[in-house]
């Protein structure tokens, strides 16, 4: 089953990289059909869901691939992956309606993305670190295509600066995991979380985990590895930066609670305050840098930045055994899976109304616009509510998951209270696009701008939909993170 | 009569390796008497040739005889990995190289060529002998200078004078450091012997001939001290040598180069060397290629840091477990990884510089993609063999208690990115194509196409 959902849109993009004379029209409306039976499967997935016993995941598989290196095809769910999953199916269900009006080389953009959300769905049901590094890669390569493909400005740059940096980066993850398959001889997650390697051994298991912590500090991205994210999005398609900072982001952060958290504990103890001031300088630093930008896209890149810096205080924070509840540490644990979903569901609804900007007008400069609320009403709705999420006002997921993610890191750690001005900043930079953007004087981009309509407008609100759907009624999926966050939380302290 | 019977045992047991020399010698003597339109004939005897080779090998791989001729030659897994890869290697490398070869005059000598020099190659790679490692060396080179010279241009004949310099050169050291052994060794030749012998051998002399002979295998092996010859080589010679010559000689030699370390007395450190001429031919093949614009000198000095990542588990021979298989491994992956590379080459015949693959994606989009495997797998990215190539040698390296060369590896190829993706890049763009070529060669196209999807079902078969 588990297979199926993952390999499904690998087979349609190899039907569709295939199938040269297939018009366009066919190809646009196949890929939106795969992705809602995706997101269907997926739903399925969480209906049939129930929470795994401690050591074990919800529809595992496992079939024998490289005995000789203790590595085989290992996939299985648990609450951590469940949620990505489903936010996986949905992003790519939106881009998929969003680019119904791509003119450009549809077929082959239906089937790169296709490819591309077999390796997302690929990464997170990963059981096997060989696996799930295969997955890593694929996306890295997948997505260095889209950019440069469907990307405008000063694409190929970009792409090249993103390829190079990921793909450094996830040479780190590689000598990591070679390390920890050197101490325990396998590369199974379940075994090396049940058993972890290197405990006690000071130095090598702090190499190893910087080694796999330099590898998902550039995926996330955080402070100091965040340079290629800005470039990498301006340029990018709205599609692609929407999959981008919905989907890839996550892998990085995922890592944290699936990798690096259960499989190094002893080790992301001695180092967490390493991870705790690396987040909170993202948080402080993306914000400031996203308040100085002129350019809509680039702002919303900056604040990625902001964003994921809260999940990685929170991840840091549930390191810091000594003097804390374990409570509070699985709250902040349960709040960075909830920021994950979140932010991808709402920073995909920002990059695709930013796209919309750029279809109409070619520009992402704010100083271009102006007066949109008079001229485009409903486009004026979606960004202001999708703006209000991303600030985290009460009522949208934005909210559920900063308030968990500040309450177990400050009951853990008091000083990761500086991190809230990261909010205030935020808060601040939204309110001023908002006002640059749609109100005040009509700027000469505004003057013939086109409301958004059908496609557009059914690829957005589904995501705003489900950030207050969330944000109103939370416990569906915190009953799926929280059995998980609590397991994280007691493999890290031992 | 034990011996007669032990004799003709010992000549079934190298089945594959007389095969290809019968071959080579009907391809010789018979295209001398075929007219020049009928040579597709030698040709089918050639591949004959090498497919019963390689059956042969499959069963030979199934039911290892072991140490046969007086110990002087090993018929294990791995000479039979060897037999295998340098057989498909060849006959991928005819599949490529037909519209090149067929009807050139001496397009039966060249099939000759190509056989004798795998013979070569595979002996190289069983011998258990210094005295045979030696002969095999001289009849995997020969052959060599010939293939190169044979395309007839300056750039050709530049090649094939610095092969056959450094051959005869680095061949010399080879003899030398053989008779050091032998001298210090008190004339044991064979490797089951050997280790013994040394044992109690001044540490100098067994390292200086060790060291010796190491650096004659490294001109086989295209690495560092003896990779010279290879980028000019890779550039002069035609594709199918280049190909050839790129591939097929390194198979046997860095068994060859195992073997040897293996059979070293433990008192002398040659792992040590064996590690600095990894990261020696790493470091230097992959500093050369950035600067590289032309194509096959560019893929010549990729193969030059290819044999650095090679070494890495012979660095670690009897130190680990893994170093065998991830020798073995990677050898295989390689060959059929690089080919794939050329194969693309010879389908786009008079594309010579980076920039004349730009927008290649537009303009025969399964080409392109033949390309993108074949670099991104020499890179090392999943989902192809390569990949699994240098996780196991870097796992093998980390597991022997040489974590630094792991890290080694990783940085050299963060390096080799800035080239692969140079050549990769432009050809991959929506730009509209430098259309040098609209006739694509068909038989390299199918080689390409299968060089490419083998080199990602290696991965998913793999079974060991």
């Amino acid at each position: 089953m588990l297979s199926l959902v993952i390999f499904l849109p690998l087979v349609a993009a190899v039907v569709l990289a295939v199938a040269r004379g297939l018009p366009d029209a066919v190809a646009r409306w196949a890929w939106v059909g795969v992705a809602l039976v995706e997101v269907l499967l997926v739903g399925v997935l969480w209906a049939r869901y129930e929470t795994p016993a401690a050591g074990t995941l919800a529809f595992d598989e496992q079939v024998e691939w490289i005995p000789g290196l203790g590595a085989s095809y290992h996939l299985g769910l648990d609450g951590l992956s469940l949620p990505l999953m489903a936010l996986t199916a949905v992003v790519f269900a939106a881009c998929a309606v969003y680019a119904l009006r791509e003119s450009t080389r549809p077929r082959s953009q239906a089937a790169l993305f296709c490819f591309l959300q077999t390796t997302c769905l690929g990464l997170f049901a990963a059981a096997d670190l060989i696996v799930f590094f295969l997955f890593f890669d694929l996306s890295i390569v997948g997505m260095y295509f889209a950019i440069a493909g469907w990307g405008h400005g000063n694409a190929q740059k970009s792409a090249l600066q993103f390829f190079l940096y990921t793909f450094l980066g996830s040479l780190g993850l590689l000598l990591g995991f070679i390390g920890l398959y050197v101490a325990s001889g396998t590369f199974d997650m379940v075994a090396l979380a049940a058993d972890p390697p290197l405990v006690g051994t000071g130095v090598t298991g702090g190499l190893v985990l910087a080694a796999v912590l330099v590898g998902l500090a550039v995926k996330t991205p955080t402070v100091p590895f965040h340079t290629w994210l800005p470039p990498a999005h301006t340029d990018a398609p709205a599609v692609g930066s929407a999959v981008l900072a919905g989907v890839l982001l996550k892998m990085g952060t995922y890592g944290f609670v699936r990798i690096a958290m259960p499989m190094l504990p002893d080790a992301w103890r001695s180092f967490a305050w390493v991870v705790i001031a690396v987040g909170v300088v993202s948080v402080v630093w993306g914000a400031l840098v996203a308040l100085a930008q002129t350019d809509l896209k680039r702002m919303v890149a900056y604040t990625s930045v902001n964003h994921m810096g809260y999940v990685v205080v929170a991840v840091g924070a549930a390191g810091v055994v000594g003097g804390s509840a374990e409570e509070a540490r699985a709250l902040a644990v349960t709040g960075a899976v909830t920021q994950m979903v979140s932010h991808g569901l709402i920073t995909g609804a920002l990059f695709l109304l930013a796209g919309v900007l750029h279809r109409r007008t070619g520009t992402y400069e704010m100083s271009r616009f102006g007066g949109l609320a008079g001229r485009a009403p409903r486009y004026a709705a979606l960004f202001a509510v999708a703006a209000f999420a991303s600030l985290g006002l009460p009522g949208f997921s934005g909210f559920v998951a900063e308030v968990q993610v500040f309450a177990g890191s400050i009951a853990a750690v008091p000083w990761t209270a500086v991190a809230l001005v990261g909010i205030l900043l935020t808060a601040a930079l939204f309110l001023r696009a908002l006002q640059r953007l749609l109100t005040g004087e009509r700027g000469p981009a505004s003057a013939a701008f086109a409301d958004v309509r059908g496609s557009e407008l059914v690829a957005v609100a589904p995501l705003l939909v489900l950030a207050t759907l969330i944000g109103v009624l939370p416990r569906p999926l915190l009953e799926v993170v929280e059995p998980a966050s609590r397991a994280v939380v007691a493999l890290v302290a031992r | 009569m034990a011996g007669s019977m032990s004799m003709g045992s010992d000549v079934v047991a190298v089945l594959p390796e007389v095969l290809l020399l019968v071959g080579a010698l009907v391809a010789l003597v018979g295209g001398s008497f075929t007219p020049r339109e009928q040579q597709w004939r030698v040709r089918l005897v050639t591949v004959a040739a090498l497919v019963a080779s390689a059956v042969a090998a499959g069963f030979g791989l199934a039911s290892p005889a072991g140490p046969v001729f007086s110990g002087t030659y090993d018929v294990d897994t791995a000479t039979g990995v060897v037999r295998l890869v340098v057989a498909s290697s060849t006959l991928l490398v005819i599949g490529l190289g037909v519209e090149e070869v067929a009807g050139h005059r001496q397009e039966s000598e060249t099939y000759a060529l190509l056989l004798l020099s795998s013979t070569g190659a595979v002996v190289l790679g069983g011998a258990a002998d210094l005295l045979v490692l030696v002969v095999a060396f001289l009849l995997g080179s020969i052959p060599l200078y010939a293939l190169v010279g044979q395309a007839r241009t300056g750039a050709a004949a530049e090649g094939a004078m610095k092969t056959y310099l450094l051959g005869a050169l680095l061949g010399i050291v080879l003899m030398a450091g053989v008779t050091v052994l032998l001298g210090v060794g008190g004339g044991e030749a064979g490797y089951a012997g050997l280790t013994a012998a040394l044992a109690g051998a001044p540490a100098g002399a067994v390292a200086a001939g060790a060291v010796a002979v190491l650096v004659g295998l490294m001109f086989k092996a295209g690495g560092v001290p003896g990779h010279f010859w290879v980028p000019d080589a890779a550039q002069g010679a035609s594709v199918t040598a280049a190909a050839f010559l790129t591939t097929v000689p390194k198979v046997g030699a860095l068994v060859a180069v195992f073997r040897l370390v293996e059979a070293m007395p433990a008192a002398v450190d040659v792992q040590l060397v064996v590690a600095v001429l990894a990261v020696a031919s790493m470091t230097l093949g992959n500093l050369a290629a950035l600067g590289q614009t032309a194509v096959r000198r560019l893929l010549g000095w990729s193969t030059v840091s290819q044999v650095g990542y090679l070494l890495l588990p012979v660095a670690v021979v009897g130190r680990t477990d893994l170093a065998e298989p991830a020798l073995l491994f990677y050898l295989a992956a390689y060959a059929v990884t690089n080919l794939t590379a050329f194969a693309v080459v010879a389908a786009l015949p008079g594309r010579e510089s980076l920039e004349d693959y730009r927008g290649l994606g537009r303009a025969h989009p399964c080409l392109a993609g033949a390309l993108l495997v074949s670099l991104l797998g020499l890179l090392g990215t999943p989902p192809t063999s390569v990949f699994l190539g240098k996780l196991l040698v870097a796992t093998a390296a980390w597991d022997g208690g040489a974590g630094w060369l792991a890290v080694v590896l990783v940085v050299n190829t963060v390096a080799s990115l800035g080239y692969y993706l140079r050549w990769c890049a432009p050809a991959l763009t929506f730009a509209t194509p430098v259309d040098r070529s609209p006739t694509v060669r068909r038989w390299a196209f199918q080689a390409a196409t299968l060089g490419g999807v083998s080199s990602i079902l290696i991965l998913i078969v793999v079974s060991r």
